[in-house]
């Protein structure tokens, strides 16, 4: 196993390259000169020059490219045009905000999920399963930021159980860090409620077909253990599968809750960067985004041995 | 008569082609009336600002004065169009990609780890780079939300392609002789097209979602457009004071998503019940 590992890690390699050539050619294959598109449409000619050098666009396309990927690979990632500060340093600023909406979202998702796919597979056909599958077709439709204003509207602003927007870091105090994110997270968690739900639903409903579960049953397997134990834990593959899955949507779901709810994360960092051509800022969190998703796939596939050791690695 | 008779029947068989059809129609006939049956979208009169549904404004004013209804009639154009376009052109790139990707292998080693790459990298994140980097139009907008959706299609097809590729009558075809653009023309692309109608409807649904998602952060269809994401993002702040300006648009955007996804889920369930939705 450990060999498979090494052999999934060393696959990052290609996928990132790739990640990486596309994002530093995309500036290039723009049409126009990449200096002159960063400095926006009023520039003067000595600002052109000024961002043309310190992005070093005069040199060959290769040389620049290896200078980018190595700076990267150290983990520099260029420096803003708009405040000058070091991008990497700019999104380890906002880290927090970020993974604290990401893995709330998360927590609360799953836990939501996972119960109701069980107990709608459970009771499959009845009017629960019907509401259940009913809620993530809807959930699957309706668009982040319309679930966070009707959550805002109806829960902050009529009954003011929650705050209406922000963060507070953790260090402020767990309550209030809790207290702000739950609005955002049931917001972005929907669409992944409805993913999980389903997927959850269908599995659970493919392993209690099974003889065994039909023998669990017959020898007197209280009901709880027999879903958990016998059914659950059989079904979880391909429920796991989605959770990896569903981590790119959670990433592009997190930009736009970032918005809805005023947190400062690197969402955030992102669509300020849109207006100001901040260009750097938005390649260099693509680049670490797109590495956070393939590390948590290359993760998901490694946690397939733990919980099936059937399935065999060549 | 019998006709008719078998495509009712039809309908009562799988219902959710038929709500998602029926909710489709509604608002595609909207849009395409949208000068008929609405007022002037861009029009505004400052007196008129925020003022809640009546009769003269269905739907009320935004923070404007512009009227709500005639810019959500309007909006659904642009969101309809989009969401089509997208589907069109990551179909068209995607299934040829596919097709090459699953009969020739050494086109299949490259391709794959480039449609990895790209699949990689967030959808939002590649969308607004290239509206940041080429300006936002609606064309832009088109090509920033197919692109990501390529890879998609393409593991899709290549899928397929590769199921059918060593089956008897494409080995009988190439052994008579047909030439490899007939081969792939119309002995394998018809055991695609299935699978790929459900595809290119969740990819419409997705794209409607994703243009309103970037005219919302302010990197989609340019703000003088009434696009739904650019109603809600121009009104957020009066949510308090006027919740139709919000709700409106983004009660819409759901419908329309909702009617595209349940279109698609019926008729996987109708074309092809072996792929499933988290593909």
């Amino acid at each position: 196993m450990l060999s498979y590992i090494l052999r999934r890690l060393l696959g990052v390699i290609p996928v990132m390259l790739v990640v990486g050539v596309f994002v530093f050619s995309l500036l290039h294959l723009a049409p126009g000169d990449p200096a002159a598109i960063i400095a926006g449409d009023n520039a003067t000619a000595e600002n052109i020059a000024r961002i043309r050098a310190s992005l070093g666009l005069d040199r060959p396309f290769l040389t620049q490219f290896l200078d980018w990927g190595g700076g990267v690979l150290r983990g520099d990632l260029g420096v803003s045009m708009f405040s000058g500060l070091p991008v990497s340093q700019l999104i380890l600023q906002r880290v927090e905000a970020t993974v604290s909406l990401a893995a709330s979202t998360m927590v609360v998702a799953v836990v939501l999920a996972v119960t109701l796919g069980v107990l709608a597979a459970w009771k499959a056909g009845s009017l629960l399963d019907r509401a259940v599958m009913g809620v993530a077709v809807t959930g699957f439709s309706v668009p982040v930021f319309v679930v966070g204003y009707l959550l805002v509207y109806f829960l902050s602003m009529k009954l003011r159980w929650f705050p209406v927007q922000g963060y507070r870091p953790i260090a402020d105090g767990l309550w209030d860090w809790a207290r702000h994110l739950v609005l955002p997270s049931f917001a972005l968690g929907l669409a992944y409620v409805a993913l999980i739900a389903r997927i959850t639903r269908t599995s659970m409903l493919e392993v209690m077909s099974e003889d065994y579960m039909r023998t669990a049953r017959a020898k007197g397997v209280a009901t709880a253990p027999l879903l958990l134990r016998h059914a659950l834990k059989n079904a979880a593959v391909p429920i796991v599968t989605v959770i990896g899955i569903g981590v790119a949507l959670l990433i592009s779901g997190v930009v736009i809750t970032e918005s809805v709810f005023n947190i400062p994360g690197i969402g955030r960092l992102v669509v300020d960067a849109i207006t100001r051509r901040d260009y750097p800022i938005i390649q260099g969190v693509m680049i670490v985004f797109a590495g956070v998703y393939v590390l948590i796939n290359l993760g998901v596939d490694v946690l397939y041995c733990f919980i099936d050791p059937r399935i065999r690695y060549r | 008569m019998s006709t008719l008779a078998a495509t009712l029947q039809g309908l009562r068989r799988y219902p959710t082609v038929a709500v998602g059809g029926v909710l489709i129609a509604i608002v595609a006939l909207a849009a395409l009336l949208a000068p008929w049956i609405s007022g002037d979208p861009l029009g505004f009169e400052p007196v008129n600002r925020l003022k809640p549904p009546s009769a003269e404004f269905w739907l009320g004013t935004d923070s404007l004065g512009r009227d709500v209804y005639a810019r959500l009639v309007h909006g659904a154009r642009i969101s309809l169009f989009v969401g089509l376009a997208v589907a069109v052109l990551a179909v068209a790139a995607g299934g040829l990609a596919g097709l090459l990707a699953g009969y020739f292998p050494r086109v299949d080693a490259v391709l794959m780890r480039v449609m990895d790459g790209v699949m990689a990298i967030p959808a939002i994140l590649l969308a607004i780079a290239l509206v940041a980097l080429l300006g936002a139009s609606v064309k832009v907008v088109i090509v920033a939300i197919a692109i990501p959706e390529i890879p998609r299609v393409c593991r899709l097809v290549r899928s397929v392609v590769l199921s059918v590729r060593n089956l008897p009558y494409v080995e009988a075809a190439r052994s008579n002789g047909t030439r490899v653009v007939r081969l792939l023309w119309r002995h394998i692309l018809p055991s695609t097209v299935a699978p790929v109608i459900v595809q290119a409807t969740y990819i419409c649904a997705s794209a409607i979602l994703v243009e309103a998602g970037l005219s919302f952060l302010g990197a989609g269809t340019p703000p003088e457009f009434p696009t739904w994401g650019n109603m809600i993002a121009s009104n957020r702040m009066f949510l308090m004071l006027a919740p139709w300006t919000v709700f409106a648009p983004g009660i819409c955007l759901a419908i329309v998503v909702l009617a595209v996804n349940l279109l698609g889920d019926g008729l996987r369930d109708r074309l092809d019940p072996r792929i499933s939705r988290s593909m």
